[in-house]
């Protein structure tokens, strides 16, 4: 690792963990669910860039297409499939907003606890991993029942939604 | 060289605002969005974790590339639950779908 890369790397970190914040409270509290939609697709694309950060490069470029590619455009779908959701007059929270805001200050101040407590290893130096092949040996050695699963998994949610969104036919 | 902990500090952040949204939030597409979100700072903790903890097998690559697919299907069958609710009740609002209390 070069001189510059560390001290440049830090700072990209602050940067992109300041932006991914903003855009996740902007998904979650802006009155337009639109809005919500887009914002979280920023925030995917930021949280991608932290993964290149931790060289997880093949899983920075898979979040990119699942997230942003499949799952905003389903979200978006679902928005202008539905009506009159995002008008001035409806209200678009309900009476929790600060018990709410306590109770995920106290799960947010618990982790933080749990995370300074811990020791964890400091100072890993980067192992150079070919990802893309190391993945796929892993996924089809190790962890074969699981991916086998998960594509039955993928199968069942494919034939529910498709149950699911079909038009039933009244009489 | 960014310190584990940052990692985890800021997945922390991402679950604590995901779950401000599935609380606080009517709309069903709006708390589906914050789900997402819990789920992406999931990925990022077990990334961390395959960063620093567990350098030689990628185990937690893996397992993100798994939660990757359930949020997938989740999405998928969440959306499809969510049209088909307003498809009979006209409402995407959580707390209009309220049919089987007393």
């Amino acid at each position: 690792m070069s001189g510059t890369e560390l001290l440049v790397a830090p700072l990209v970190f602050k940067i992109l963990a300041l932006l991914t914040v903003i855009f996740a409270v902007m998904a979650v509290a802006l009155r337009n669910v639109f809005h919500c939609a887009l914002a979280m697709a920023a925030m995917f694309i930021l949280l991608s860039c932290v993964f290149v950060l931790m060289d997880a490069d093949f899983l920075a470029v898979v979040q990119v297409l699942i997230y942003v590619g499949a799952i905003v455009v389903l979200v978006i779908f679902a928005i202008v499939l539905t009506e009159k959701i995002s008008s001035e007059t409806i209200r678009q929270t309900n009476q929790l907003v600060i018990p709410g805001f306590l109770i995920c200050a106290a799960l947010f101040v618990g982790a933080l606890y749990v995370i300074r407590g811990a020791g964890w290893p400091s100072d890993v130096p980067a192992v150079q991993h070919d990802t893309i092949k190391l993945i796929g040996t892993q996924l089809l050695s190790t962890h074969l029942e699981a991916f086998e699963v998960a594509s039955v998994l993928l199968l069942a949610a494919l034939v529910g939604a498709v149950f699911l969104g079909k038009e039933i036919n009244k009489k | 060289m960014i310190p584990m902990t940052h990692y985890l500090i800021l997945g922390a952040v991402l679950f604590a605002i995901g779950v401000f949204g599935v609380l606080t939030r009517r709309n069903a597409i709006g708390i589906l969005i914050a789900i997402e979100i819990m789920l992406g700072a999931v990925n990022l903790n077990l990334v961390a974790f395959s960063r620093f903890v567990e350098t030689s097998t990628l185990n937690g690559q893996v397992f993100a590339v798994f939660v990757m697919t359930v949020a997938a299907g989740e999405a998928a069958v969440g959306l499809a639950l969510i049209l088909a609710l307003y498809r009979s009740m006209r409402a995407v609002f959580a707390d209009r779908f309220n049919i089987l209390k007393w």
